[in-house]
């Protein structure tokens, strides 16, 4: 398939001018915050010529916060973009659609009424992550799924809403048994408060990010087809509900991964796809590197803001994050034609 | 109308009153106290005294009064919004009253942390008022006919928009035990003083909406034809939605976020009583507070002595429901 080299120019550029954003973000995130370190320091810290303090605020509280909330904006921005895709409807989100949620519920059972085991438990957050919502977008899939007229997009979307609807019912009712000290953890966990960042959550879904968007990246041209309709991607061989179905999956991974860190954020998921795609264009080996930096640079900006805009424990990322993209996804819902 | 309907409708009415008896009388005895059925009569019927008679007196009794008023009141608001917007998943949890309801009162309990019962009543009605003026806004600006399923996305934004406002207020403000209070309180705590509002304005609400169910019938199938029927559409409309306000509101104001009742009562009541909205409203009234009754008692004893929140009873019934709407209106409906 052959690009036009102006268009990849357009797109080289637009990604370094992205990673240049992350960049300056990141550092004026370090220099941010309660204890900071600060911008004279920075460079000397990370060189290792700091203090105690300093490098312990950098290296141990800052650095990794960062590298989770950029890890978790990318993978929410592949999650959405993938439902988008999938569905052919511009407002499907993982957020949106009770992905979040579903991950949620599992994981509030999980950390309620499993016995946690320090050294495991980090790791096994994600699969249990990725097991509730698996089970969600499994319920989904199979009430918006018509014999005979397939899957119905508009349905799956509606459905989704009662889903997230019902799920955060149950969510209060889990947390309703629950000891004061745990509920906390799980009602911060809902607001979207980037909780795990600290370097054992880092490689917990570190690879989970890594093999799936790499498994995206490679399957770009089936999702360039799935996204037209279905008799042309039939009519070019595409095995479709195959294809649909491991990408689904793929996608609520991603969407596990990133929430079992990060707590219910939603919206990234609506926001980066949507912001690429007018960048560049619906083809998706264009948009979703952009896609990618784009989610992972808005969590940061979204946390580092709410971080630092109200002391000393700062607005959880989700509600930054809800406060820009609602008003942007209710944009798309009036743009686009019924 | 056909005599033989309303005569019908009549013995259906005090089937649901006899169940509305029965439904109560359940709630006061069962609960985390053992109360047996003679205690709640002597408490009802008697002035005397004793341990379990004050608490079924006043804790009890209030609480159970409180859930037949709310009940009620976001039944027929959800009906009433169901006819008038001819959208048959309308509900104030759904289509952001309740969110708005929320974020006022963040606000409120940020700005004048003293405010009484009441003005925390109208600080709701304000905030319900604002939602929905959000949802139905974008339903108006929005080009060519906006669908029920569009309506529905709609509040799912404004409500995610307006919880953040109002989680974002809490924690800035550093309220949050306060407002959570409020808003996730269910039942729990409910008091005579707080129902001395609540009631009366359940009660005129739901008399008024009444006196308009006629007119809401006709408009509800079809405007052109309420037009020509010489019905003056915009005074009924406004009207109507300053009665769904207000019954929303108060509600709020008392049990905080209640998705779903609103959606389920007026659905279950039309299977029953036809699609007449002078028998679907004082229908969902009875239903709606016979259904949170019955909830609240779930809630209280599920896992006794721990209160279980009613919501998340109320929205744990209401998915399948939804379900259910969606399959089978859904092509009238996207």
């Amino acid at each position: 398939m052959i690009i036009h080299p102006a268009i990849v120019k357009k797109q080289r550029l637009i990604i370094l001018v992205l990673i240049l954003l992350i960049a300056a973000t990141a550092i004026i995130g370090m220099g941010l915050g309660t204890s900071s370190v600060s911008m004279n320091r920075l460079l000397p810290t990370i060189l290792g010529h700091g203090t105690f303090k300093e490098e312990f605020v950098l290296f141990s509280v800052r650095l990794p916060r960062i590298i989770v909330t950029l890890l978790a904006g990318m993978a929410l921005a592949v999650s959405g973009a993938i439902f988008q895709d999938i569905t052919r409807n511009d407002l499907a989100e993982p957020g949106i659609i009770g992905i979040n949620a579903g991950a949620g519920v599992a994981i509030a059972v999980f950390f309620l009424f499993f016995p946690i085991d320090v050294g495991s438990f980090v790791y096994l957050l994600p699969v249990a992550a990725f097991i509730g919502a698996l089970l969600t977008a499994g319920a989904i899939y199979v009430f918006s799924y018509d014999r005979n007229a397939g899957l119905n997009p508009v349905r799956l979307v509606l459905i989704g809403v009662g889903f997230a609807m019902a799920l955060s019912g149950t969510m209060i009712v889990i947390i309703s048994s629950a000891e004061r000290q745990k509920v906390d953890f799980i009602a911060k966990w809902l607001a979207g408060n980037v909780w795990g960042a600290d370097w054992p959550f880092i490689l917990a879904i570190l690879p989970w990010i890594v093999i799936l968007i790499s498994f995206i990246a490679f399957r770009a041209q089936q999702l360039n087809l799935l996204s037209l309709n279905d008799p042309s991607a039939v009519g070019v061989g595409l095995k479709i509900e195959r294809e649909r179905i491991t990408l689904l999956l793929a996608a609520v991974g991603l969407a596990a991964a990133a929430v079992s860190v990060t707590g219910g954020v939603a919206f990234i998921g609506l926001l980066a796809p949507h912001l690429a795609r007018s960048l560049i264009g619906p083809r998706n080996q264009l948009y979703l590197p952009i896609a990618i930096l784009l989610g992972g640079w808005l969590l940061l900006l979204a946390d580092t803001i709410g971080r630092n805009i109200a002391l000393p424990d700062g607005i959880p990322a989700g509600i930054m994050t809800a406060l820009i993209g609602a008003p942007y996804f209710i944009y798309i819902l009036l743009k686009k034609s019924s | 109308m056909l005599k033989n309907d309303s005569a019908s409708f009549f013995f259906k009415f005090i089937f649901a009153v006899i169940l509305l008896i029965g439904s109560f009388f359940l709630a006061m005895v069962f609960g985390a106290a053992d109360t047996s059925v003679k205690d709640v009569w002597l408490a009802l019927t008697t002035n005397a005294a004793g341990k379990t008679i004050d608490m079924i007196r006043e804790i009890r009794l209030p609480r159970e009064v409180g859930a037949i008023f709310v009940g009620a009141s976001l039944s027929v608001a959800g009906a009433i919004m169901q006819g008038l917007t001819r959208n048959p998943l309308a509900d104030p949890g759904l289509l952001g009253l309740t969110a708005g309801a929320n974020a006022a009162l963040a606000l409120t309990i940020a700005l004048f942390p003293n405010a009484n019962y009441f003005s925390m009543t109208i600080a709701c009605f304000i905030g319900a008022a604002a939602g929905a003026f959000l949802v139905f806004g974008i339903g108006a600006v929005k080009k060519g006919r906006i669908s029920p399923f569009q309506i529905v996305l709609a509040g799912a934004a404004v409500s995610a928009f307006l919880f953040a406002v109002a989680e974002g207020i809490s924690l800035y403000f550093n309220i949050y035990k306060n407002v959570s209070m409020w808003t996730a309180g269910g039942l729990v705590g409910a008091t005579w003083k707080q129902l001395k509002i609540l009631i009366p304005i359940a009660l005129v609400g739901i008399t008024i909406s009444l006196f308009f169910s006629r007119q809401l019938t006709i408009v509800s199938l079809n405007e052109e034809v309420a037009v020509g029927l010489g019905q003056k559409t915009a005074q009924i409309k406004m009207v109507l939605f300053i009665i769904i306000i207000l019954l929303t509101g108060a509600s709020v104001a008392l049990v905080g976020n209640m998705a779903f009742i609103g959606l389920m009562v007026p659905h279950i009541v039309r299977s029953v009583v036809g699609a007449d909205y002078r028998y679907i409203l004082p229908m969902s009234a009875i239903f709606g507070a016979c259904f949170l009754l019955i909830a609240d008692t779930l809630a209280r004893t599920i896992n006794a002595p721990y209160e279980t929140p009613v919501a998340a009873i109320v929205s744990f019934l209401g998915l399948p429901f939804f379900l259910f709407i969606v399959q089978k209106r859904g092509k009238a409906i996207t």
